[in-house]
């Protein structure tokens, strides 16, 4: 099968910096993440993941540094620009309006039509419904659906929006087994089969490693390790992240972290 | 840019049906059909009822005089509906009115220093069209000064506009209340009857020139309506889905201002109606497309300002006291929000 070569460029941050106060949230952080695949980014509550996805995203405005997708500064570049080449998935998706889940994913086509919704939008949205087994729930009201239905409402959105790169802030909250494995595996398909670049903030390493072609470690806002899943998953370097014991053991030929007990 | 392969149709065979199982929307657009038409009905019906009941004085006067009030009334609605619809959707709070920007305040202040320093003999010589000019001026200019000065610069927390504007607003209040305790009783009464939002009386060139930026300021907002349908979902998803937030609501803000203004200078601060018709309209619709809720907003409040004028006017007999009765049902609304929200 011929993976479509849709992207090409990266994404690229250099000298991203964002304060509050004095502490920087995320500080002076340089990295480069190649297009194609997909990018976990892993490390402990307030390493300043979310704050690094959301100034990527153009949701935050950087105190210091650029991101630069595809060439372009988010910064600098039009937004409906950008929106066409980034989507995100936000871990707050709280809203005002009272949203059925087609017209909510309809939204993540705005970019493209501008609200006005064309025939290949809408084939769009009926795809990214069934990609996440929503057909069904079109029809009903987000504020009637499960926490976990809502959050795939939300990722179909940002699917529906056909963007090279998808940035997905902790994913997984809100999902069941099955669903988290089924969110892991459609992040996976999209990489492989659209050729899309998906850049994930997740919390369980094991989800990370098992999915990932590459692991992003942050912590106390900057980047602590970079490298492939084997590279990372050893307990000297877990053990570094975290600060605590991470036993690492090979189970099926897959690296499999346990920090239970 | 586009995909090619369609994941469903690579992987199964088969093509989706757009459409299939949309019944819900089949059924919203139904049901705003029939809310818009019913509501076209009732305006027109309520104009033709106050024009036309009770005509005592010959139709050549009586006609020009209802005329220029019913002109009055959909003026002032349409413009406190859209602005208050848009100012909810910018804030993505739906018991938030634009006069908590504390329009009403700066025009109660101006109103009292002008009676207060002037005295209402001598503001009885100063024409309507001059008051009015200065009153919308000085309300706008204010306006853009709060918005330029907190959402131009580096910051750019609408949170902050709203509680400068709070803050603002209860300080004029105080000023007005101070300069109306030194107040002459008599002088305070004619005060109080400005201070009330009437339609009567209303001059003719005011309500011409009021009725043109009104309609320029709607347009604009129609043509920003599908915008506006993104800025709902929150500054984070609209920046997201490409809208220049920042801009929109600059300029959307600027737009309110103006409309408030226009409105507040031409009958007087009305406070809770906007949030009324805007809450109405979403119930009634069950949706927040703003092509819907910005003309059924509209429309609900040309019916409940007509309507209601008629009925107070004509059939029971009483004058100018519509204003209070939409600001007591207006303010019921407001804490049957307040009840509904905390449950939730």
């Amino acid at each position: 099968m011929t993976v479509p070569t849709r992207t090409r460029g990266a994404i690229a941050a250099t000298g991203l910096t964002k304060r509050y106060g004095e502490t920087a949230v995320v500080d002076d952080v340089s990295i480069e993440l190649p297009a194609g695949g997909v990018v976990s980014v892993i490390g402990p509550n307030g390493a300043g993941k979310s704050t690094f996805l959301s100034m990527v995203a153009r949701l935050l405005p950087m105190d210091a540094g650029r991101v630069v997708v595809d060439g372009d500064d988010v910064a600098t570049a039009p937004g409906d620009v950008m929106a066409r080449r980034l989507g995100i998935l936000r871990q707050d998706n709280h809203l005002a309006v009272r949203l059925t889940v087609r017209e909510l994913v309809t939204f993540g086509r705005y970019p493209h039509s501008k609200g006005r919704t064309t025939a290949e939008d809408r084939r769009h949205v009926e795809d990214a419904l069934d990609y996440l087994d929503l057909t069904d729930l079109g029809g009903r009201f987000l504020d009637e659906l499960s926490g976990g239905q809502r959050q795939r409402a939300f990722v179909a959105m940002v699917l529906a929006q056909d963007t090279d790169y998808v940035l997905l802030d902790e994913p997984l909250n809100n999902l069941d087994m099955v669903h988290a494995r089924g969110m892991m595996r459609l992040a996976r398909r999209a990489a492989d089969e659209l050729g899309r670049t998906v850049v994930a903030v997740l919390h369980d390493i094991n989800f990370a490693a098992a999915w990932s072609d590459r692991i992003v470690a942050m912590k106390d806002g900057r980047v602590a390790a970079s490298g492939t899943p084997a590279e990372i998953m050893r307990p000297a370097v877990l053990g570094e992240i975290f600060d605590m014991d991470v036993a690492v053991h090979q189970i099926d030929g897959r690296p499999v972290a346990l920090y239970y007990t | 840019m586009s995909v090619d392969v369609h994941p469903l149709d690579a992987a199964r065979g088969t093509s989706a049906t757009p459409g299939a199982g949309d019944s819900t929307e089949r059924a919203l657009r139904r049901r705003a059909r029939l809310v818009v038409a019913g509501l076209t009905v009732l305006a027109l019906a309520a104009t033709a009822v106050y024009l036309t009941v009770d005509v005592r004085a010959g139709w050549e006067f009586t006609l020009p005089f209802r005329g220029r009030r019913v002109a009055a009334m959909v003026v002032v609605g349409v413009a406190i509906a859209t602005s208050t619809v848009v100012f909810q959707t910018l804030t993505t709070n739906r018991i938030l009115t634009p006069s908590i920007l504390g329009f009403d305040s700066l025009y109660q202040l101006l109103q009292t220093s002008l009676v207060f320093v002037l005295g209402s003999y001598a503001l009885a010589s100063v024409g309507v069209v001059e008051q009015f000019g200065v009153a919308v001026a000085l309300m706008v200019a204010a306006s853009l000064a709060l918005f330029l000065g907190l959402f131009g610069g580096g910051r750019r927390s609408l949170h902050l506009v709203l509680l400068v504007g709070v803050v603002l607003g209860t300080l004029l209040r105080s000023a007005t209340a101070l300069m109306q305790r030194m107040m002459d009783p008599s002088e305070f009464q004619v005060l109080q009857s400005r201070l009330f939002a009437s339609f009567t009386g209303v001059d003719e060139r005011l309500l011409a020139a009021s009725a043109v930026v009104v309609l320029v300021c709607c347009t604009l907002l129609w043509t920003m309506r599908r915008r506006l349908d993104v800025v709902a979902l929150g500054r984070e998803t609209a920046v997201a889905l490409g809208v220049n937030h920042r801009r929109t609501s600059l300029l959307v803000l600027v737009v309110v201002a103006v409309l408030v203004s226009v409105s507040t200078a031409l009958v007087g601060p009305i406070t809770f109606f906007g949030l009324l018709v805007a809450n109405l309209a979403y119930v009634l619709l069950g949706s927040h497309r703003h092509a819907l809720t910005l003309p059924v907003a509209a429309l609900l409040a040309v019916v409940t300002l007509v309507g209601g004028q008629a009925l107070l006017e004509h059939l029971l007999g009483m004058e100018t006291v519509l204003s209070v009765v939409i600001e007591f049902l207006g303010g019921i609304v407001f804490i049957a929000l307040l009840v509904a929200g905390g449950r939730r």
